[in-house]
């Protein structure tokens, strides 16, 4: 039905009727939810509606009381901790930026990309031709290059926001979950980022969590809508937006 | 390809041409320099370093490298330990030991036992004083021993994940137990007096100026040594992950650093380098008791490095010689008042200082002093 499907019918993370309530509060009720391989997908939906409860399920920070959460066809992330879930490919940007603001762009990739992360290495080893051009390359894909040198602190809040998202691509995520990525964005910045999230769909399976529609439609195949803890509706956004009841809970106004 | 050339911390220069200078500078100062101006030119020469200038400066360098390692938590890693004293002061009753052996039958009692013990009417040194009359054992005892408290401490605290004034409070409360525990006679220690009276080290008497010189330029040389050692560290990667963890612990884990080994690796080198610090201060002082682990001698540490400059290296080791520059004057001026000004000196070195003496110099003249309403800070 979409053209995303066509690129591979691999299942990248798949969630079935999962349950979480919050001392009587229901945050999800019976949400189901699967992402393809290499998929871009954007979620939407009013404030309370359980998109950051979902993403705290699938990176493990909470526990759901009932339902499925599979990563890929074997891992049962339910039964992982953060770090497992981390270390087994899921990437999470928060919607606030994280930088290491007093070290530069460069040495933030550096920390990120793969390497021996033992204190022993960190000492004595040093960084290898291999890391710098991973690097490197890390520079061009977020278009920091130029602003290697210079400390993280200094870039704008847009750069920051691409500074982490290098960062979590420096550890070859299979899946990103991307918070709010365009909040504050300004409205070029914003653009630069549906580029760069377009670019590297087919390459790693992507959630993003947004409210601006300008930037779901710019960037969107397929649209999630959440309300009240459950899919409310799937598809393009076109479509999404035509629906009745999608209209009447968050885009009607 | 793009081109990527490597910052400089990575070309992993532990310093530039200038930097290896003033190093040579001081190392010859204090290895070959003073030790003349000390022993060869006559007194009264203006070229003459006094005795006293030589006991002053030795207990300093040992300050500073009680600075020095409570730049590397403090100033790299975040992690404020308001107990470093109990590090200082263990490494000093550890080699204390020793010299209280070297004592021999020279005390009041002129028995086997130091006079304390005999005067607690004990027959035979507790077990913990076994092999103190070896100077090996009782240096290693000295490094090692705080370094172990430090280990088991730091282990548990970060393993609970705990931080910021937290971890702090837990240090200071740490100091003060252990404050406590050695102020009781039965401890083993010496109680409220602790150990004085020293006579001898190595069999060569302590209060020669010949052993004086020696003892300073073993201080200053592992002043120097450590300073090295800690600038190996902070330029690695280990100390811009130390950084980051002072920034953002979490995402550091994300990354997938194991942090509490970082973090226990630079807090237990931190105290190995204050039980040296302590060891080299005791037989230059004559003197450790409790009071080094009282909570307000491990607060002075921590106002030294601010002072100076966090995150710098040479910043703490100039606040160290600054704040006890300026206690020693005062002290001998107007004693009353040196605590009110050591408070008033941290109030306004944090407000319009914040990155300390070392930071008003490296500022360009139009940003050295900066007022909190107008400060511009990163967003932690």
């Amino acid at each position: 039905m979409i053209e995303a499907t066509e690129i591979s019918s691999a299942v990248a993370l798949y969630l079935d009727d999962v349950q979480v309530a919050f001392d009587g509060f229901r945050a999800l009720r019976g949400l189901s939810l699967s992402i393809d391989v290499g998929e871009l997908r954007c979620v939407i939906g009013p404030n309370g509606a359980g998109k950051t409860t979902m993403m705290d399920v699938i990176t493990g920070k909470t526990r759901p009381d009932a339902g499925l959460v599979y990563f890929g066809r074997s891992l049962d992330l339910t039964r992982m901790s953060e770090p497992q879930i981390a270390a087994a490919g899921i990437g999470r940007k928060f919607q606030k930026p994280t930088v290491f603001e007093h070290l530069t762009v460069f040495e933030n990739l550096e920390l990120a990309v793969k390497a021996d992360k033992s204190v022993r290495a960190s000492l004595f080893r040093r960084i290898s031709g291999e890391q710098i051009d991973r690097i490197g390359e890390l520079l061009e894909t977020v278009e920091l290059a130029d602003k290697a040198q210079d400390r993280a602190g200094l870039l704008s809040h847009g750069q920051k926001q691409w500074l982490e998202i290098g960062m979590l691509l420096a550890q070859r995520p299979l899946l990103l979950l991307l918070d709010e990525p365009v909040a504050g964005m300004t409205d070029h910045e914003t653009k630069r980022t549906a580029e760069l999230l377009e670019s590297l769909a087919g390459q790693h399976s992507i959630m993003v969590v947004e409210h601006d529609m300008e930037f779901v439609g710019a960037i969107a195949r397929k649209v999630t809508v959440l309300h009240e803890g459950a899919v409310l509706a799937e598809g393009r956004l076109s479509d999404v937006q035509s629906d009745e009841r999608v209209i009447e809970v968050y885009l009607g106004r | 390809m793009l081109h990527v050339a490597p910052s400089p911390p990575l070309a992993r220069c532990l310093y530039e041409k200038r930097g290896w200078a003033l190093f040579a500078l001081a190392a010859l100062v204090i290895l070959v320099v003073a030790p003349l101006a000390n022993l060869v030119t006559p007194e009264g020469s203006f070229l003459h370093l006094s005795d006293a200038s030589v006991a002053l400066l030795g207990k300093l360098f040992c300050y500073a490298m009680l600075a020095l390692a409570m730049d590397l938590v403090w100033g790299y890693a975040g992690i404020l330990s308001l107990g470093h004293g109990v590090f200082f002061a263990l490494g000093g009753y550890a080699f204390g030991m020793y010299l209280m052996r070297q004592i021999g039958h020279d005390g009041s009692y002129h028995a086997d036992l130091p006079d304390f013990m005999v005067f607690l009417d004990w027959n035979s040194f507790p077990w913990f004083w076994a092999y103190t009359d070896h100077f090996c054992y009782a240096l290693a005892l000295a490094i090692l021993a705080p370094a172990a408290l430090a280990c088991a401490f730091g282990f548990f605290a970060f393993r609970s994940r705990i931080k910021g004034v937290y971890f702090s409070i837990i240090t200071q409360a740490l100091t003060y137990a252990m404050m406590l525990l050695f102020f009781r006679n039965e401890t083993g220690f010496g109680g409220n007096n602790g150990f004085t009276d020293f006579k001898r080290i190595l069999d060569y008497p302590l209060a020669t100026p010949q052993t004086r010189i020696i003892l300073f330029m073993l201080s200053g040389g592992s002043l120097l040594l450590l300073l090295l050692a800690s600038r190996f560290i902070v330029t690695s990667k280990f100390g811009r992950v130390l950084t980051a963890i002072r920034e953002a612990e979490s995402r550091v884990m994300f990354c997938g650093y194991d942090t509490l080994s970082y973090k226990l690796a630079i807090w237990t080198f931190s105290a190995a380098i204050c039980g040296l610090a302590g060891a080299l201060y005791v037989p230059q002082v004559g003197i450790i008791n409790p009071s080094e682990m009282s909570p307000a001698a491990s607060i002075e540490i921590a106002i030294w490095t601010a002072v100076g400059g966090r995150g710098t290296l040479i910043g703490p080791l100039v606040g160290a010689f600054v704040v006890n520059g300026a206690k020693s004057l005062f002290t001998a001026a107007i004693p009353e008042y040196w605590l009110f000004f050591l408070g008033l000196l941290f109030v306004l070195v944090t407000l319009l200082l914040p990155k300390g003496v070392i930071g008003f110099f490296d500022a360009p003249p139009s940003a050295r002093i900066s007022l909190p309403f107008t400060r511009k800070e990163p967003a932690s």
